[in-house]
């Protein structure tokens, strides 16, 4: 199957037009020794044969719908109401590019821009742009708008431990090149009290996760003040399904806020695509990196929307960019603003809400078990650290005999919580399924 | 016909969703950290549906029509990909679990930067970025790290030629290297005289596009390709344009050293409105210990009793992570999808068909538009929207009326080296009917710009909506709705 609709007689006129006898003539500015290599690929299937072919690879994978899945560390398994799927599958939607001619491409237009205004109540900020790649990438966006703020003359950047560990490491692979320092995160237990010590006026941004990597919500104004008090940007990472329920960053001093749009209607998927939400204030919207769209009138009077700020960006700009960024997560912004729309004001309090309770019944009830502890100082929130009495990765394995996904085993990334498992609980858990991964953690520790 | 937003269908009360009571005891919340107020909409699902649907009739896309946005690829998109992005066993999968336990998806990954590498030449292959910007971001981090470990660490400097697309000089920015511009020849070719005066020990490498911004293979490939790794530097592909190259020639063997692929042009997953696109990197095999981490690769090869055992590895000198998990996996497995089905013969099909089309347009339209460069073109050309007998008339006017022929307008003003560009990419997959019905527009286009600019300059007229007022967007900046719903009191 390829696709191409040219029969042999229409390749034979097209050819005359061009004036050359065949195919293989179009290429003669190819070096001829390296032209028409062999390539060793598999032969053409047809839809037929690679639909089975894919549904079995599929069926070789454990699959989060038939187990009970409590596994989160940066994606979430959550309800996704099927009106955010048959929206994506319009292929008005998902077949159409970039909206650089506005006049044919107000829907995606206007749903970004309803995209970027949730995403401002949902953080409490002034702007939003209409997304990065994902929550690491914009963390990594927020630490180049922080650095071109300061013209260069701050070079340090404050992060928490408890912050996706990945984020971090993306952070540090977007600064490589750039000479800056990247300090706070060398030790796991290190909090905001901490991180307010090593703020000082080489600091250009100091960022936190809220809720953070292992849960605890804690109230970080005192950072947020600390940090104005040096002069530095104050980065909060957030969880948005979480700010169904939390006080916005925006309402305690956050200058950027960025984060994983995945928690809002979008699959899990192996982990992308995703969305990087990124909001901030009034006063950054020039340095603030991505597209944007505003509002306008068309020449008719009617109310339209057009990517603005363009200035800004590669295509304009060039080497004096705010990024490289060419691109945003057109089609899982409409997951999230559909989501949004669907779940609504009320909607997205409960599920935040369901989360909540029945993580702490959790908690409490593993707690209980011999042998656990729950690890936790601060209230949390959907995410809890238990102490395990063996290596996670043995009781993960043996949780799979009972159609368990366990938790995330935090010893991969941090070196002192050995034997300490992060458990995710979602609004798709049924108290049962809780019960059942207590007594199966029961009887995985006493064996 | 504007749709309203979406809050303003909104209703205190009303609700698009019902979720199950709680079932377990319940936990006070923490003091002083609960949100008193979320405006966001309150709507029906009915609501939402219909508005949706609606916003989604004003768009234009692959599926209505032409669509010849140069430099973008805008080829059809294969139903079946989205059915097997769908498949529960693909979508409900966790990016954290244990790889024994995602063997599907890490063998479809393990297949796809295969076939990616044996398409292009490489010895190693990263998944992970997220598009071509991210790709070219990778790529230029992954030769600065190869120079650091060797030493070498004065050589900063990136050519770019001047046809290159803007990501190019913004990614080396990010990367903390310097841009040197270097200008076109009078053939659209990299100007060897030009780069000859600035190579020199502090060359990192150069950036190129082949075939470039303009549609054409650099006839100069092989000496600039050799003037820059004879003194020390390293070359770049951008992949953007490998829609004219599949089974043509192998960019590896050209002696590009690191490329990126973009998976939603070349290999035909949807462009989404702008994204997820994917973004791979091949690199040779110099460079695949530098690659992002992890890749996928086999960790037991397994026997005639066991199939092989694949896994994640982190590459010995890897730059690191740049994204989180494993990459745009969903748009990964829709080039799978449609890499499989073509195979070997219908990839190298694709480009034929596509240079075929872009050469036919070229050819029928050449006596009516300017080509500034006109010689044999790959997958797409570029000609001037603009002519001296209608001076009133610019590519802007072009495009706008073309909207009105039915058509999805060229690229416009790009590249920057042609005045009023207009950039036109057909893919293969447009028949010679929709072709003509477009070459017969542009004809009739260069007629009216002469007998009857007006309609041109006030282009669209049969469109939904006319030209934006981009100037009071960019001035009297409105970014997100806060008037009107928000000022309701009931909403706060």
């Amino acid at each position: 199957m390829t696709y191409i609709p040219h029969t042999d007689k229409d390749r034979e006129e097209m050819l005359a037009v061009v004036g050359v006898d065949r195919l293989d003539d179009l290429y003669e500015a190819v070096p001829e020794n390296v032209r028409f290599p062999d390539l060793n690929l598999p032969d053409s299937i047809s839809e037929m044969e690679v639909t089975q072919e894919l549904q079995a690879l599929s069926e070789a994978n454990l699959e989060v719908f038939h187990t009970s899945c409590f596994l989160g560390a940066g994606a979430y398994n959550h309800f996704i109401p099927s009106v955010v799927d048959h929206t994506l599958r319009r292929n008005e939607f998902y077949t159409a590019y970039t909206p650089y001619q506005p006049e044919i491409s107000q829907g995606t237009l206007q749903t970004i821009f309803e995209y970027q205004s949730m995403m401002c109540q949902l953080t409490g900020m002034d702007v939003s742009n209409a997304s990065h790649y994902d929550g690491a990438t914009s963390l990594a966006e927020a630490m180049i708008l922080a650095l071109n703020q300061h013209r260069g003359k701050r070079n340090k950047i404050v992060i928490s431990p408890a912050i996706h560990p990945h984020y971090r490491q993306v952070v540090r692979t977007y600064s490589q090149g750039m000479g800056i320092k990247i300090t706070g995160d060398e030790k796991s237990d290190t909090e905001s009290k901490d991180l307010v010590k090593m703020l000082d006026g080489d600091t250009a941004l100091v960022a936190v996760q809220y809720p953070d990597f292992f849960g605890n919500i804690t109230d970080l104004s005192a950072l947020g003040d600390a940090a104005h008090a040096s002069g530095a940007l104050f980065c909060v990472v957030v969880n948005p399904l979480a700010l169904g329920m939390l006080v916005p960053p925006g309402d305690f001093g956050a200058d950027i806020v960025v984060g994983d749009g995945q928690p809002l209607g979008i699959s899990l998927s192996y982990g992308g695509p995703t969305l990087g939400i990124f909001t901030t204030k009034d006063k950054y919207v020039r340095k603030m990196s991505g597209r944007l769209v505003g509002e306008t009138v068309d020449n008719r009077g009617q109310r339209g929307y057009v990517l603005t700020l363009t200035p800004r960006e590669q295509h304009i700009r060039r080497d004096r960019a705010t990024s490289n960024i060419c691109s945003n997560q057109g089609l899982m912004v409409l997951a999230s603003a559909v989501y949004l729309s669907v779940v609504g004001k009320q909607g997205l309090r409960k599920v935040a809400e369901l989360c909540y309770h029945k993580a702490h019944y959790a908690a409490e009830r593993i707690d209980a078990l011999k042998g656990f502890k729950l690890w936790n100082k601060h209230p949390f929130f959907h995410e809890f650290v238990v102490k395990c009495p063996r290596p996670v990765a043995e009781i993960n394995e043996r949780l799979l005999e009972w159609d368990i996904l366990g938790g995330y085993d935090l010893g991969q990334e941090y070196p002192d919580l050995k034997d300490h498992m992060l458990i995710a609980v979602t609004e798709v858990i049924a108290k049962e399924e809780i019960d059942d991964l207590v007594a199966a953690l029961e009887e995985v520790s006493n064996d | 016909m504007t749709e309203p937003l979406i809050y303003e269908l909104s209703s205190p009360g009303r609700k698009g969703v019902s979720l199950p009571a709680v079932d377990v005891p319940e936990t006070t919340f923490p003091e002083g950290l609960v949100r008193e107020n979320l405006p966001l909409p309150e709507v029906a699902e009915n609501d939402v549906v219909r508005h949706f649907m609606r916003l989604s009739q004003l768009n234009y896309c692959v599926d209505t029509g032409f669509y010849p946005l140069g430099s973008c690829t805008m080829k059809y998109n294969p139903k079946v990909n989205e059915d097997m992005a769908r498949l529960p066993g693909f979508a409900f999968t966790h990016p954290l679990q244990d790889p024994g336990t995602a063997q599907g998806n890490l063998a479809m990954m393990y297949a796809l930067q295969d076939w990616l590498m044996e398409i292009g030449g490489f010895a190693g292959m990263s998944l992970q970025p997220a598009a071509g910007a991210h790709g070219e971001l990778t790529g230029i981090l992954i030769i600065r790290a190869y120079h650091q470990d060797r030493g070498d660490k004065e050589r900063t400097k990136i050519f770019i030629p001047d046809s290159a697309h803007g990501t190019n000089p913004a990614s080396t920015t990010m990367s903390g290297m310097d841009v040197i511009e270097i200008p076109s020849d009078a053939r659209g070719n990299v100007d060897l005289d030009e780069l000859k005066k600035h190579c020199d020990e502090r060359v990192a490498g150069l950036m190129l596009t082949n075939p470039n911004t303009l549609g054409l293979f650099d006839e100069h490939v092989r000496e600039v390709i050799e003037l820059i790794h004879g003194c020390g530097g390293l070359i770049y592909g951008d992949g953007a344009n490998m829609n004219a190259l599949l089974g043509v020639v192998r960019p590896g063997d050209l002696g590009i050293d690191v490329l990126h692929y973009n998976l939603h042009k070349t290999f035909s997953t949807p462009h989404g409105g702008g994204g997820p696109g994917s973004g791979p990197v091949g690199v040779v095999e110099k460079l695949v210990d530098f690659l992002p981490d992890p890749v996928v690769g086999i960790v037991d090869e397994g026997d005639e009793t066991k199939p092989p055992l694949y896994g994640l590895i982190t590459p010995k000198k890897s730059i690191g992570r740049v994204k989180a998990f494993h990459g745009h996996f969903g748009v990964i497995l829709r080039a799978y999808t449609y890499m499989r089905m073509l195979g070997k013969s219908g990839l190298r099909a694709v480009s034929d068909y596509a240079v075929l089309n872009a050469n036919y347009l070229l050819a029928k339209l050449r006596d009516t538009y300017k080509v500034p460069f006109d010689r044999i073109c790959m997958h797409e050309f570029v000609a001037e929207g603009h002519w001296d007998d209608a001076p009133d008339i610019h590519a802007l006017d072009i495009a706008k009326r073309l909207m009105d022929y039915g058509f999805h307008p060229p690229t416009n003003y790009f590249p920057l080296i042609v005045p009023e560009a207009l950039m036109i990419e057909p893919t293969e997959t447009e028949s010679k009917e929709s072709l003509d019905a477009f070459i017969e527009a542009m004809l009739a286009i260069a007629k009216e710009a002469r007998e009857d600019p007006e309609t041109l300059k006030s282009a669209p007229h049969k469109t939904l909506f006319g030209r934006m007022d981009e100037v009071q967007a960019a001035r009297q900046l409105v970014l997100c709705c806060r008037p009107g719903y928000l000022d309701n009191p009931d909403n706060k």
